[in-house]
């Protein structure tokens, strides 16, 4: 059971990208408040990402550039410094799973929206303010334009063929390279659980 | 070798190091929130159980109406269903829940701290950004996601990076009618919303030590809006003073081997953290934020500013968009800034003393606007009702409410009304966080207090006595 994948293994990924010009984008923009107690497999839920950005009052779609069509089915997304920062909701990542999106670059994501992120298959690459800026203005300027990633090797590649190489965390890129999901791997260290759990218990006997 | 506080408490919670840094931790508490109510399901479906039920706490805060008594007040649909679904799990896998009719509910950080689940020296998660707040007992309190959520409850451990370590020293001492808000909301601006990310935050020094508990749970749980999931205090007499007799505080001999064990908890005196920031306390100014990020923080006596002047060209584009969202002016004084309505409330701002502070100012006054008062939790309520506070605010023609989240998230049918502006006592400022097209302005509950009777940002210092 502990090595069956449950998210699917990320390891080459090619596709559209889409600019998002937001310093410090919250996940309460990236979905809405309202929507947190929807259930994960609602139909809807693809739309609920950007929500209030990308709808107007009366349903309508806004000029917000992930409505262009250019980008339609982008699974990259390119944002500004402080990417998911706010609320440790979850479901962020779960408004972008729904509409494929399977990578964030970013100059810094938020702690909690990391974890997030790499815990459903989504991976976090954090590159300088400046690569950034370059790839958001390639992506304007070229919509539609790809950008390919490959976790093994840990690199990227823009729209012009200029290939960034990207840090990852070791148990990060194997979490996401097997598709495993945590509780599997913890239950590896049962036996190592129960056996701190009573020393713990005698040292702390207060805490329990 | 010295440690930090931080480094104290997680070294004694790790049960396995890889070589890659991550490390697996026990978790002593679990705290749990009716937003989560669909973890149980697919918790079961998965296959797995709740590892130490007796670990785990839950309580409804997220969806009360705070007009709601019993369920059958809250409208059906989702908002019934959480809370319905929450109590329900709590009785079939035995963990002990606050349910909405029991006077130790209220908003999850409250109630925490408050029934002494929350200790120093332990190890506290919960599916929430500001568990930040728990904090300011001297444990390590940390907001995770959903998936960690249901890992903590299969397995009661979790897996981390080590942060690093960040110490905020706050000298000097407070001026009058500045208050913790105001404290945190300054340091945010100091370091920035991503300013403490990656980082877990000690704060320490002069002013920390003169805060009642109290306060330091407004500065911790805003440690998040500074980009650090992690906020933390070493417990001193006044710590151990707040715990002592509470219902889940350890008693007798436990008691005396937990406060020996607590003694311990502080930073070395050679700890080296990886950052320091120093604030001048005597500095700091009643605050109001004016955009849409909690950094974008500024004295009262200051004025709305121009995006032209920031040299960043990203940063200047976000500004000026907030001015436009925000519907304001730069050169614009924010003392001329007029209010909606004013929300006294959420886990940053509900407990007793921020309804005290509120209650001075509004003493004698009426309100200009519609104002929602939310206490904490069912105690704080009745402590506050036991000291006439409530007679105040109702006697001023403001709401006196059931405990919740209420208009902090605005998920429980409380809302600005799109393009309405608000003074919050809440914690965070983002577009539509109050509403879709809500505009809100964070403040401390004297300065909300201050709004409401003024019907616009006033500096509570002209308002309040001097004693
Ligand atoms: S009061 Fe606000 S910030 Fe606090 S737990 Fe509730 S919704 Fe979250």
């Amino acid at each position: 059971m502990a090595n069956e994948p449950t998210i699917e293994p990320f390891r080459t990924f090619v596709s559209v990208a889409v600019p998002i010009d937001i310093a410090n984008c919250d996940t309460d923009q990236i979905i809405p408040a309202r929507f947190l107690r929807k259930a994960l497999d609602d139909p809807d839920y693809a739309r609920f990402l950007f929500h209030d950005l990308r709808f107007n009052a009366e349903g309508a779609e806004t000029d917000f550039i992930f409505n262009a069509s250019a980008y339609r089915g982008a699974g990259v997304l390119v944002s500004d410094k402080n990417w998911g920062c706010g609320s440790s909701r979850e479901n962020a990542v779960t408004a972008l799973v729904a509409n494929g999106i399977r990578a964030v670059i970013a100059p810094s994501v938020a702690d909690i929206h990391y974890n997030n992120c790499i815990q459903n298959g989504v991976l976090p690459v954090v590159l300088s303010d400046e690569d950034c800026a370059t790839l958001r203005r390639q992506l304007r300027d070229g919509p539609g334009a790809e950008i390919a990633i490959d976790l093994e090797t840990q690199t990227l590649t823009g729209p012009d063929q200029t290939s960034y190489a990207f840090e990852v965390d070791p148990f990060d890129k194997h979490r996401l390279l097997n598709g495993l999901d945590d509780i599997g791997f913890t239950q590896v260290h049962d036996q190592e659980i129960t056996e701190f759990v009573n020393g713990y218990s005698a040292r702390h006997s207060w805490a329990g | 070798m010295a440690q930090t506080l931080f480094e104290k408490i997680w070294h004694e919670h790790a049960i396995v190091t890889r070589e890659d840094g991550n490390t697996l931790l026990y978790v002593d508490r679990h705290l749990i929130h009716d937003l989560h109510f669909r973890l149980f399901d697919q918790l079961k479906a998965a296959g797995h159980s709740i590892r130490e039920p007796d670990k785990l706490f839950g309580v409804p805060d997220h969806s009360l109406p705070t007009t709601a008594k019993t369920l059958a007040d809250i409208p059906a649909g989702e908002m019934r269903e959480a809370v319905e679904v929450l109590e329900s799990a709590s009785k079939e896998h035995n963990f002990t829940h606050f349910s909405m009719t029991d006077d130790r509910h209220g908003i999850v950080h409250v109630v925490g701290p408050e029934q002494g689940i929350t200790l120093p020296g332990l190890l506290l998660v919960c599916g929430d950004s500001h568990t930040s707040t728990h904090g300011a007992l001297g444990c390590i309190a940390l907001g995770i996601g959903a998936t960690e959520v249901q890992h903590v409850l299969a397995t009661q451990t979790l897996w981390q990076r080590q942060p690093k370590s960040m110490r905020i020293t706050i000298t000097g001492e407070l001026g009058f009618g500045v208050t913790p808000k105001d404290v945190v909301l300054a340091i945010i601006r100091e370091i920035g919303t991503a300013g403490g990310t990656g980082y877990a935050i000690e704060y320490a020094g002069p002013v920390i030590d003169a805060m009642s508990v109290e306060g330091r749970m407004t500065i911790c749980n805003m440690t998040i809006e500074a980009g650090s999931r992690c906020g933390l205090i070493a417990p001193d007499d006044k710590s151990i003073a707040y715990i002592e007799g509470r219902p889940y505080a350890p008693k007798d001999a436990e008691w005396d081997k937990a406060t020996n064990y607590w003694q311990t908890l502080k930073s070395d005196n050679d700890a080296v953290f990886d950052n320091e920031v120093v604030i001048d306390g005597n500095a700091i100014a009643p605050m109001v934020t004016w955009g849409n990020s909690p950094q974008w923080a500024l004295p009262i006596t200051d004025t709305v500013p121009d995006p032209a002047s920031e040299p960043d060209a990203s940063m200047r584009a976000t500004m000026a968009a907030a001015i436009d969202y925000m519907d304001i002016k730069p050169g614009m004084p924010l003392s001329e800034i007029a209010v909606d309505m004013v929300f006294i409330g959420s886990c940053t701002n509900s407990r007793i003393e921020d309804l005290r502070a509120a209650a001075g100012v509004v003493q004698g006054r009426r309100a200009k606007v519609r104002t929602l008062v939310v206490p904490g939790s069912g105690l704080v309520k009745k402590q506050a009702e036991a000291e006439g506070l409530d007679k105040i605010f109702i006697d001023a023609g403001m709401e006196w409410r059931e405990p919740g989240c209420s208009m902090c998230l605005a998920v429980n049918g409380e809302t600005l009304e799109a393009g309405q502006r608000s003074a919050s006592t809440s914690n965070r400022n983002f577009r539509g966080r109050q509403g879709v097209g809500s505009r809100t302005h964070l403040v401390s509950p004297a300065m909300a207090a201050a709004a409401a009777v003024m019907g616009k940002f006033t500096d509570v210092r002209d308002l309040a006595e001097r004693t």
